[in-house]
């Protein structure tokens, strides 16, 4: 498959301070990739190359010419001397208010047109800023941090239109997430990061590699605790190498994700 | 007989039509204090003027320009904050500005005229400057309009979606500049600023979008302008601050009638 970005040794710094050396990325078509890692990894130097923000100082940035991206940044803030409605937000990216009508409603939230964007909650204005990155037409989407501020219910449908998109569209799709537990299971490789790359694969092979648990084992793990309720049913399904990792109490999540990924014992 | 009050009102009513989106703008990306700064400057602008006997409105716009570029210059270097650049810029120039006024022999300079401005003695010729001005400066608005409001929302995806954000930046700060240099004869140094950003945040309580906010803002500075000629008529006062009074009562007005609640 032809890649739509294809990062070689890409290597950056600031002021001598290194903070990417030879990550090498692909971005195909139909592929979810998530990148992952620590405060300071470098994911978002990452991104702003891949977006074509920054340029690396080493190695090779290649572009398919069909290359179009559609961006979600991490954080919107509209400052509130700023009247502005969803509409108005998305006809930055597309003049004709039929078709901006046609991505919110995909993305659930036409009855949302005529709202002030600061007035959304966080999982509108996930959505809103989603419907945005789709009006370019994108074969690239590239998401930064697409869950924040969104309950975990609206998390795991986040997730969801994500995936329907990316079948939808069948274009290339790059993360940036912090939720180790709920991207594991909406993702096709993980990239793990901590300046350079890790490790990376498919979900189930990153969660075991000893690099990527000496980086979030001990603390994060692959999961976090999101719920409030007793779950004395599940606990017994917590057991083998990486039970130790998590806490003993907080086996819901992980149990719901050992079946949808087809009984993976160890994820 | 009146032909100086029309004069007056003529170069007032320009400046504030396009104190409207400009003051939005300014508003919108918090840049009063960049907007004191060129204010200031401008005084430095006229004691040039005065030495080099250029015509003011020329050095003015040389001067805001100068301190403009100083300041997209500082602002790459990230040395220092830019608030703390800007209050360099904007004091050291306004103390340099006096400082070069009582210095030039032969000068004698209207102080008072200067820091809160002097409509009344406006000439045709300056008023078909500020007209000149200001569409100049509106044009050049319109077209920019949407860039200008995509990178107020979010620089970096508005540079994805293609907009040059750094030039688009950059011709904002000239444009204020250009703004700040007509707005002089009008209301003063001292108070270009609140003629800017006033209005505009009247206008913010009645705005659904961001267009019927900066054209409100225009109508509203323009009604200033119209009220604090008429109170200088009949009270005797200075017109600048009469005007910077009147847009100040009408966003007392505005905020006491609407009470407090959220904004559309």
């Amino acid at each position: 498959m032809t890649a739509l970005i294809e990062l070689r040794g890409a290597g950056k710094s600031f002021a001598n301070r290194t903070v990417l050396q030879a990550v090498n990325l692909n971005l195909v078509p139909g592929r979810i990739v998530t990148l992952i890692g620590p405060n300071g990894a470098g994911k978002t130097t990452l991104v702003k190359i891949v977006l074509g923000l920054l340029q690396p100082d080493t190695g090779s940035v290649q572009r398919s010419v069909q290359l179009r991206v559609g961006y979600m940044p991490q954080k919107l803030h509209i400052d509130p001397t700023l009247p502005l409605q969803v509409d108005r937000f998305l006809q930055f990216a597309n003049a004709d208010t039929a078709v901006c009508l046609a991505a919110l409603d995909r993305v659930g939230i036409a009855h949302l047109i005529k709202q002030p964007v600061s007035g959304l909650s966080g999982g509108e204005m996930q959505r809103m800023l989603l419907a945005r990155a789709l009006l370019r037409k994108p074969n690239l989407l590239v998401l930064d941090e697409p869950v924040q501020g969104v309950d975990v219910t609206g998390q795991e449908a986040l997730y969801q239109l994500i995936g329907e998109l990316r079948d939808e569209l069948n274009c290339g799709i790059l993360m940036v997430s912090h939720d180790l537990h709920l991207v594991m299971a909406a993702t096709d490789e993980v990239v793990c990061l901590n300046q350079h790359v890790c490790c990376h694969g498919t979900p189930q092979q990153v969660s075991v590699d000893p690099e990527f648990v000496a980086l979030f084992g001990a603390k994060t793990a692959l999961y976090t605790h999101h719920h409030d309720h007793e779950h004395g049913l599940h606990s017994g399904v917590v057991n083998g190498a990486t039970s130790g990792l998590r806490d003993a109490t907080c086996s819901h999540d992980t149990a719901q994700q050992a079946a949808k990924e087809g009984s993976q014992p160890d994820v | 007989m009146y032909d100086f009050l029309f004069l007056a009102l003529f170069a007032g009513l320009g400046v504030a039509l396009v104190a409207g989106p400009m003051g939005s703008l300014v508003v919108w990306q918090r840049m009063a204090y960049f907007g004191d700064t060129l204010a200031h400057g401008s005084l430095l602008g006229i004691a040039l003027g005065l030495w080099f006997s250029w015509s003011n409105s020329i050095a003015v716009v040389v001067v805001c320009l100068f301190i403009a570029g100083l300041l997209i210059v500082f602002e790459r270097q990230h040395l220092l904050a830019t608030d703390t650049v800007l209050g360099i810029l904007s004091h050291g120039s306004l103390a340099l500005g006096l400082v070069a006024l009582t210095l030039i022999p032969g000068a004698r300079t209207d102080m008072e005229a200067l820091l809160f401005g002097d409509i009344l003695t406006v000439t045709t010729a300056e008023v078909t400057v500020v007209w000149l001005m200001a569409a100049c400066v509106l044009i050049a608005l319109w077209r920019l309009w949407p860039s200008l409001l995509a990178i107020t929302v979010h620089e970096d995806l508005a540079r994805v979606e293609g907009v040059r954000v750094d030039v688009v930046k950059a011709v904002l700060k000239l444009l204020l500049a250009l703004v700040v240099a007509i707005s002089m004869k009008v209301v003063g140094v001292l108070l270009i600023t609140a003629l800017l950003i006033i209005p505009a945040a009247t206008a913010r309580h009645f705005a659904k979008t961001p267009e019927q906010m900066a054209v409100l803002a225009s109508i509203i500075a323009m009604l200033a302008v119209c009220a604090g000629l008429a109170a200088s008529w009949w009270l005797n006062t200075p017109v600048g601050p009469s005007i910077v009074v009147s847009a100040s009562l009408f966003f007392v007005l505005v905020l006491a009638g609407r009470g407090y609640r959220p904004l559309a």
